[in-house]
């Protein structure tokens, strides 16, 4: 049963006054300062993305390519992720008062007009097949509700897709250029928009269910069903056979979110507030998870129940609820579909119109006498007149476009192709983003480049498949040479044509832009554009302006320019604001400075575009030429603070942890110097001892020659054994300070460590029999054999064994000497059974000067520098020396010293 | 009346030197070889004059000096202090804690005999 046309267009006209009223009311609030772009409105609005294509196409898509239709989803949700990268671009686009993808472009490259229309001209040839895609997707709708074939129904002798394309003419009309003053931003537009993504996604999900559990038993079912089946089996695989196709798909479809014109305008001139993209990051992805959901499942429901049947796969999403009769159901999917289109191509061609009305056509108008000879009238309402011209241009190329396509060509098609088209604005964007050194000649190169392989690989062999032209230059290649075959360029075959395309395109445009960048010098106007937008974040608004511009200019002359392109009414308010901000009363006394000179470039950029902006400010104000010298020096200046600053920064830095370090040095030095000053008071101490004793002594035998002999002899025994005392302890300070300052001179040479023992025993013999302490031993007859100093070696076993004779008791004493080897090292011990050490004095003992005893019973003999110095001669053969004793159990002196490593 | 001098000093030599030459010069003498044994010999002993060392094991010259100075018992006792390390902070610490007088070692006999027989008045 078909539905009656005058229902459905009655539907379709209240659908489309509900959503005007929507824009009437999001205009409303934003004139009244309460705009109603949250970002959840703002998310919404970017669901612009899925146009018809989305809608009708995807389930097309998946019933011949099975889960691929996801790349185009996969893309955004990626390059979405980059969110330093929007936000970046959204705020270069405010800085410098963007209108337009093309306005962006150029204005980076030194506000070029040619840049501007070569974008704009680039966007027009690749956008509108696109926009023929709507025309054709409603048309096909249509067609479907009310049973017929051909696009055979009109009113007036009008065929029923012009009706369309008209009405959409008007709606965007209506919708794009309702203010007279042509400001960039519309939100009523975005948030009717927004409505219109909300009523496609719940129009989509709705015939999801109804296919999925209405239709079938739910999705296992559904796959259950398709699997059983071998065609409908393979879609259900992921074909890793077509992966460089889907990477293709996803890096194409990653750039279009950003650089289809209507997603330039929504994601970025359409923006009011950067944390929104914030919340676009995962509610968009979001939205194209649910929107995908039952694509497949619709797709696998169709295939199954029109099997058979010729049914136009792109029509499942009305067919299926039509064969099950569910009308209503169809009337909602076919609003869902009329959401998707007309929200294409009404912010399609409103960013459009805006391109070729600032980019195409004003610099044209103002080289024109026309212009010239009209000085002082309000030109505003041309402005909007030429966008409202434009826009209904546009739609009428896209509708003549598919009247003479017609069903050449697939719908999917189009849309890629559309995609490869904008993808050529990625270099010149991201370098003019990143690259200060990329510059107008370089990115007219790339751009150039891209378009002209875009055309030959991709365009024309569409053309040539639709049988408009000649498809020679496609199987043959041009002039017959087989590597200019279109889709298989320098015999690169095997790829799809959208990857083939991309590939070559992409190579030939960064090769051209980078090549040329790098050969070519920027201009003034360029290099400070460049630092402008790579460095947006290093500068506050409007704060470097005031250096970059030079000149004289009359307020007067600057107003009514202003005035004639923006309307009085709207100038006065911003002149207004902007006196308020300076602080001044009255906008009349405002001084016509650089600063004001920027103000009214930007006011007249968001209105015409930079690069017209531009030449009308100068024609009106006198601007001395700025070198580029002159620009770079000033950029550069800043650049040197900046630097300089950073530097300092670094300095300071350094200079604190110079600072510190010096503190702990001269702490360490303090120590040095304490240590140093108690070591030579307690010498000092030391020498003065003896000292005393000597001199006390001989004073008074020189003075009394009377004091008898026993006293005289007794006197004189003990100056000779304080001044040996004192000769010992200087030669041992002496040695000590040697071994420490490592001037000490060392001798080396095989020593045998027992045959040292035993003459160190021999020599200290008498000593030990005058005492009648028991010395026993336990060494080896030959050997362990060291590289060592044979008299320092000697030195440290007479300095141990004295030690234990000098502290064992006299009689009962026994001093035990053993030589053997342990892991590696030879071990020597020298035990004694004298009073022992506490576990405090086993460490002191080795300080200088600490001696063990303490009463004047057990007074030592000893300069306290013996085991000190035993101890650095041991660690300077790499050995140990330390000591194991308990009070009362005799003190065991070890030492080590490392056996030379084996010979191999 | 003669008069008694405590020696205190942990260096035997110089100890008989001192012992000496004090009684050549008709001292009465005791010594003490640590800073216990001289607290107890002052008690035992009342001398009018210690020649008192300060690097002692168990108690310093110092903590005797301290401890006698506390004592009103010994209110009329002379101490000199004998040192080997000359710096002037450890002379200043001395006087500071109540020495009469402060010897540096070696010291000259002459010198140390007149400065005690000046102190004792004799």
């Amino acid at each position: 049963m078909a539905l009656s046309g005058w229902f459905i267009a009655l539907l379709s006209a209240a659908y489309l006054g509900l959503l005007f009223a929507v824009a009437r009311f999001g205009d409303a609030r934003a004139d009244a300062g309460k705009s109603i772009i949250s970002a959840n409105v703002y998310a919404l609005s970017l669901a612009v993305y899925c146009t018809s294509w989305t809608f009708y196409g995807s389930v097309g898509r998946a019933t011949s390519g099975g889960l691929s239709f996801l790349t185009i989803y996969l893309g955004p949700t990626l390059m979405l992720l980059f969110v330093g990268v929007i936000i970046k671009m959204i705020r270069i686009s405010k800085a410098q008062r963007i209108t337009s993808i093309a306005d962006f472009i150029a204005s980076r490259y030194g506000k070029s007009h040619l840049l501007a229309g070569m974008v704009t001209i680039i966007a027009v040839i690749g956008v509108v097949p696109y926009i023929a895609l709507q025309l054709k997707a409603m048309a096909a709708s249509l067609d479907v509700l009310l049973d017929r074939e051909g696009h055979a129904g009109g009113w007036l002798g009008l065929d029923s897709t012009f009706l369309i394309a008209a009405t959409l003419a008007l709606f965007s009309i209506l919708f794009g250029t309702r203010h007279l003053d042509a400001t960039e931003r519309h939100e009523g537009m975005v948030a009717a928009v927004a409505v219109e993504s909300v009523v496609k996604l719940i129009a989509f999900v709705a015939v999801g269910l109804f296919v999925t559990y209405g239709l079938y038993g739910g999705l296992a079912d559904l796959f259950q069903r398709a699997s059983a089946n071998p065609d409908l089996g393979r879609l259900l695989q992921l074909d890793s056979g077509r992966a460089g196709t889907w990477t293709a798909m996803i890096l194409l479809s990653g750039l279009a979110i950003i650089f289809l014109p209507r997603q330039f305008q929504i994601i970025v001139v359409e923006n009011v507030d950067e944390s929104h993209i914030k919340r676009a990051v995962w509610l968009f992805p979001f939205y194209l998870l649910l929107i995908n959901i039952f694509v497949l499942p619709v797709a696998l429901g169709g295939m199954l129940h029109f099997s058979g049947q010729t049914v136009n796969p792109d029509t499942f999403v009305l067919t299926l609820p039509l064969a099950h009769g569910a009308e209503a159901l169809a009337l909602l999917a076919f609003v869902g579909g009329l959401s998707a289109a007309t929200g294409m191509v009404i912010v399609e061609t409103i960013a459009l119109s805006t391109m070729v009305c600032n980019d195409l056509v004003m610099p044209w108008l103002l080289r024109s006498a026309w212009l010239q000879a009209r000085q002082q009238q309000d030109l505003s309402g041309l402005l909007i007149g030429i966008r409202r011209v434009a826009i209904a241009l546009i739609v009428l190329l896209g509708y003549a476009y598919f009247r003479a396509a017609g069903e050449a060509y697939a719908l999917v098609g189009i849309g890629l192709i559309s995609f490869t088209a904008v993808a050529q604005f990625a270099p010149a964007m991201f370098g003019g983003m990143y690259w200060k050194q990329g510059t107008r000649a370089g990115a007219v190169a790339g751009l150039a480049a891209g378009f002209v392989v875009w055309l030959y690989t991709l365009l024309l062999p569409s053309f040539a498949k639709s049988g408009w032209i000649s498809s020679g230059f496609v199987e043959h290649g041009l002039f017959g040479a087989s590597w200019l075959k279109a889709q298989a360029l320098f015999g690169l075959s095997g790829l799809d044509e959208i990857s083939h395309c991309l590939w070559w395109s992409m190579l030939a445009n960064i090769g051209a832009y980078v090549a040329v960048s790098l050969n070519s010098r920027p201009g003034a106007v360029e290099a400070s554009q460049a630092e402008r937008f790579v460095d947006v974040f290093r500068y506050g608004r409007h704060r470097k302006e005031t250096r970059l511009w030079r000149g004289k200019a009359s307020l007067d002359a600057l107003v009514s320019l202003l005035e004639r392109f923006l309307g009085t009414a709207r100038v006065r308010l911003q002149l207004a604001v902007y006196a308020q901000a300076k602080g001044l009363e009255d906008w009349r006394t405002l001084p016509v400075d650089a600063e004001f000179v920027h103000f009214a470039e930007a006011e007249l950029a968001a209105a015409i575009g930079s690069a017209s902006a531009r030449v009308m400010v100068a024609s009106v104000a006198e601007e001395e030429d700025l070198g580029l010298d002159e620009v770079l020096d000033i950029l550069d200046e800043a650049t040197q603070i900046r630097a300089y600053s950073r530097e300092l920064e670094a300095k300071q830095r350094e200079l604190e942890a110079a600072t510190a370090e010096l503190r702990e040095a001269n702490e360490r030095l303090r120590e040095v110097d304490r240590m140093k000053h108690d070591f030579i008071s307690t010498v000092t101490h030391e020498l003065r001892t003896p000292l005393t004793s000597i001199r006390a002594l001989s004073e008074m035998l020189h003075d009394d020659p009377r004091i008898e002999l026993a006293s005289r002899t007794r006197f004189l025994g003990i100056i000779v054994g304080e001044a040996e005392r004192l000769t010992r302890l200087i030669n041992q300070i002496l040695d000590m300070a040697k071994l420490e300052s490592g001037r000490a001179e060392w001798t080396s040479g095989a020593v045998d460590i027992g045959e040292v023992a035993r003459e160190a025993m021999e020599s200290l013999g008498q000593l030990f029999r005058d005492k009648a302490v028991e010395l026993a031993s336990e060494v080896p007859s030959a050997g362990p054999v060291v590289q060592a100093d044979r008299d320092r070696l000697m030195q440290v076993l007479i300095n141990l064994l004295s030690n234990a004779v000098k502290f064992v008791p006299e009689g009962s004493g026994r001093v035990y000497v053993r030589v053997g080897i342990d892991h590696g090292m030879v071990r020597v011990e020298v035990a004694d059974n004298g009073p022992g050490l506490t576990a405090e004095e086993c460490g002191v003992i080795f300080e200088k000067f600490r001696q063990g005893g303490n009463t004047l019973t057990d007074k030592p003999k000893g300069t306290g520098l013996g085991l000190p110095i035993s101890r650095q001669i041991i660690e300077y053969f790499g050995g140990k020396l330390w000591v194991e004793s308990r009070p009362g159990a005799g003190a065991n002196f070890i030492f080590t010293v490392p056996l030379p490593a084996p010979e191999e | 009346m003669t008069r008694k001098i405590l020696i205190v000093d942990d260096e035997p030599n110089i100890v008989i030197s001192l012992e000496f030459l004090m009684k050549k010069e008709g001292f009465e003498v005791a010594v003490a070889s640590d800073g216990d044994e001289a607290l107890a010999k002052v008690t035992s002993f009342a001398p009018d004059l210690v020649l008192l060392d300060v690097m002692m094991p168990k108690k310093s010259g110092f903590e005797v000096c301290e401890a006698l100075r506390a004592d009103p018992a010994q209110a009329g006792l002379r101490i000199v202090m004998l040192t080997a390390k000359g710096r002037d902070t450890e002379v200043a610490k001395g006087l500071a804690i109540g020495a009469d007088a402060y010897v540096t070692k070696p010291f000259s006999t002459k010198d140390l005999v007149a400065q005690v027989k000046t102190m004792l008045g004799a």
